[in-house]
């Protein structure tokens, strides 16, 4: 039960957002900070929006972590000058259309989650008021992505994007359903760094986490570059006692996990630790003994985000302690990362971002971060998707440089950097499908032609940075057809 | 030695699995225009797969199951496929020696109108019903095209007044096809297994046509492959023991000796063959990397 001297005594909790948001100091030109642990089911974002729009608030930064298809209000914000700038690491549905048609007259500014987080924490991207919804937290604002008091349904799991916004905004405003008695510990964010809490009736749908990707794949694709990736990390040495993994949420990436889990019985051999989003098979994983910790930035279904409130081992970092390039961080530590690409070119490198219309629908993510970090980056990823092909000779968008990948698995052969021939030699060795990847490139432009250019224009709508800050491509404006 | 071991149902109007078949780690792909493809689809079928053949380098050996030859669309699929020179004729619903015999006379007009060397087409006979189960043996001796003889079970038990169950309702067919194929020195190929999501059972089948005697098994699925292959990969002992006649054949053909003989007993033709088999079997699966 909650202590009510402690909650009455508090003069942190506010039933009424709009007197939380006076009391910040709220003000034209500021910036505003979002997590998106609740993915699509994500409520915070537009309830806040409308009542800043209600005091006519403008021309506020928006620096969320993600913006999802749930964010599509957005677009009147944006449209009333109440939103003039979009710091994020993805978006995604109708915003994600408006933005590359041209809606925001200012680009809006793509960084990693690691690049974010080293941002926010050198005062680079100063936020003034983080608005983070909470599962649960105490009267005094120690937070947690679920509750310890009971297993409800409430709950995110990790909330690591929203670790580094308490620490460093000026103002930290949590919003949560319900109080927890006093003290809510362990927790992941902590009362020295929280202003206000506000009691809403709702703060998201935590169905919105599944993005619908994290089951086992039947897909008979998918399952062989799951199968071939496998191989492909038992070939080249990395399955050894205590080696390190970061697997995607993507049909393959996550059959690369079972393929993998095959092998590793197979040999008796347990993974130190597995980093990132972390989903259910990794958690199944742990829970059998095949891997000794979970750091979790980003539970990726209900299941991860019940284990990081009952599994001992299974612990909440945040995006700094993930992917910060400031100093060193989890992945520097990763052995191999298994990550996916929209398009990849013959130079390796890695668009995420861009679909290939050039309009925007997806997120930077973790990749870079990761891929730079780890000792091997795999990419697995189909030659062509229907008509369209992923491997080309230009990516649209430039996400991850391709010095950071090592190895790409398609389904009709894998091809490794040209900087990383010790790879190739044990991958040859193995006997697997190894191929250029100009012969890759060729055999998608055989079977599904070369894309005409994409017409656009010379307005930018979104810059990319690198992992340090450094621009690294930008995206035009899509010419709307005619 | 081509294996059989599993033959991949693609159906003939399906772009992206025609696009994709190839990668697959199955022994042979059957594209199919008979009874995958609705009628009003049997034009676009025949062109999608026609162009697949002459454009698409598959790495498996390839069949296309075509209508009955007797109507308009079965001639149509012969004259769209036989000049491709790329794929194995199936015809379906095979009753009697005869059918064969005509379809491989329309196969050598087609020959001869296309300069295409004769009997270079070959052909597979679909066995689907009682009739063509108790004239098997005609069937498979019928045609020099024949390289094998396939079971079609689902309308055989329909016409047999039963349904698939554990392998009873079919034993007297799978008997009949493989006397057929074996006397005719050809390939026996079992009957698809459509419930892809029961492995165990699917798997209990492939045990019990592989202990048959079956070269394989016709699939519908990709998730299918693997668990044929596993259960075709032959034991450490058969292996060894083919090793064994291998060298002894070797060393027969270096002595100029007409006989091969494998400690002191001679060694039969029948087992010579199957242990080429095995051999070819060992390496598909990787059991065995390469022969000494």
């Amino acid at each position: 039960m909650n202590n009510v001297k402690n909650l009455s005594d508090s003069n942190k909790v506010f039933y009424d957002l709009k007197d939380a948001i006076i009391k910040s100091g709220l003000k034209d030109g500021m910036t505003i900070s979002f997590h998106h642990h609740f993915r699509n089911g994500d409520a915070v974002i537009n309830q806040v929006m409308s009542v800043i729009a209600e005091l006519g608030i403008k021309n506020l930064k928006l620096a969320a972590s993600s913006l999802i298809d749930v964010h599509e209000p957005l677009i009147e914000y944006i449209k009333k000058g109440i939103v003039t700038k979009i710091e994020t690491s993805g978006i995604r549905g109708k915003l994600a259309d408006e933005i590359s048609n041209g809606l925001m007259k200012e680009p809006v500014i793509f960084r990693s989650h690691g690049n974010r987080a080293a941002a926010i924490a050198s005062g680079e991207l100063n936020i003034d008021v983080a608005f983070l919804g909470v599962p649960s937290t105490d009267c005094r604002g120690n937070a947690n992505g679920f509750s310890w008091e009971e297993e409800c349904d409430l709950l995110c799991g990790s909330i690591g994007y929203a670790m580094v916004d308490a620490k460093w905004a000026k103002k930290t405003i949590l919003l949560t359903p319900q109080l927890a008695e006093y003290p809510n510990t362990p927790s992941s964010i902590t009362e020295d760094q929280v202003d206000m809490i506000v009691l809403v009736n709702n703060i998201g749908d935590p169905k919105g986490i599944v993005s619908g990707a994290t089951r086992y794949t039947k897909n008979p694709k998918e399952l062989l570059m799951a199968e071939m990736t496998a191989k492909v990390i038992d070939a080249v040495g990395i399955l050894k006692n205590n080696f390190s993994m970061q697997m995607g949420t993507g049909g393959a990436s996550l059959a690369t996990a079972r393929f993998l889990k095959e092998i590793m019985v197979n040999k008796g051999i347990v993974a130190s630790f597995a980093l990132g989003g972390i989903t259910q098979q990794i958690v199944e994983m742990h829970e059998e003994g095949l891997i000794k910790k979970i750091l979790d930035v980003q539970s990726f279904d209900l299941g991860s985000a019940h284990s990081a409130r009952n599994n001992r081992f299974h612990t909440v970092i945040s995006a700094s302690q993930y992917a910060s390039s400031l100093k060193t961080s989890a992945v520097n530590s990763l052995d191999v990362v298994i990550l996916s690409a929209l398009e990849i070119d013959t130079s390796f490198n890695v668009n995420v971002l861009t679909g290939s219309d050039g309009v925007l629908r997806g997120a930077i993510g973790g990749h870079p971060d990761t891929a730079a970090g780890a000792k091997c980056s795999i990419i697995i990823a189909p030659l062509t998707r229907g008509r369209i092909p992923t491997v080309v000779k230009h990516v649209d968008t430039m996400v991850t440089e391709g010095k950071y990948i090592d190895i790409l698995v398609t389904e009709r052969g894998i091809a490794v950097n040209p900087q990383r021939k010790d790879l190739a030699e044990m991958i040859m060795k193995a006997g697997l499908p190894l191929k250029s990847i100009d012969e890759l490139q060729q055999m998608a432009e055989k079977m599904v032609g070369c894309p005409k250019p994409i017409p656009k224009t010379n307005r930018i709508v979104g810059i990319v940075l690198n992992r340090n800050g450094e621009l690294l491509d930008k995206v035009y404006q899509v010419l709307e057809e005619q | 030695m081509k294996l059989l071991r599993t033959m991949m149902f693609v159906p003939g109007n399906n772009p992206g699995m025609i696009q994709d078949a190839g990668i697959y780690p199955c022994d042979c792909l059957m594209f199919d225009l008979e009874d995958s493809v609705a009628q009003t689809s049997k034009v676009d079928a025949r062109y999608l797969v026609q162009q697949a053949l002459l454009t698409i380098d598959y790495p498996q050996q390839l069949v296309v199951r075509i209508n009955d030859p007797y109507t308009r669309q079965g001639r149509q699929d012969l004259e769209a496929i036989v000049p491709c020179q790329k794929a194995i004729i199936r015809l379906p619903k095979t009753e009697t020696a005869s059918d064969v015999i005509n379809c491989a006379a329309i196969i050598t007009e087609l020959e001869k109108k296309y300069d295409i060397p004769i009997n270079q087409t070959k052909m597979m006979a679909a066995i689907e019903g009682p009739t063509g189960v108790l004239n098997a043996r005609e069937i498979a001796l019928s045609s020099e095209r024949l390289i094998g003889i396939a079971l079609g079970a689902e309308d055989y038990v329909t016409s047999m007044k039963t349904t698939r169950g554990s392998g009873e309702e079919l034993f007297f067919a799978r008997s009949m096809i493989l006397h057929a194929a074996r006397i005719a020195n050809i390939a026996a190929i079992d009957t698809v297994y459509s419930n892809v999501n029961d492995e165990e059972g699917f798997i209990n089948e492939v045990k019990q046509i592989h202990q048959l005697g079956f070269d394989g098994k016709s699939i519908i699925n990709p998730r299918q492959i693997k668990p044929v292959h596993d259960i075709y990969v032959p034991s450490e002992k058969e292996i060894e023991k083919a090793l064994q006649i291998e060298a002894a054949i070797k060393e027969a053909n270096q002595r100029g000796l007409g006989v091969v003989s494998l400690n002191g007993k001679m060694v039969d033709k029948p087992v010579v063959e199957r242990a080429k088999r095995t051999i070819a079997l060992a390496m598909a699966s990787g059991a065995l990397k390469e022969i000494l």
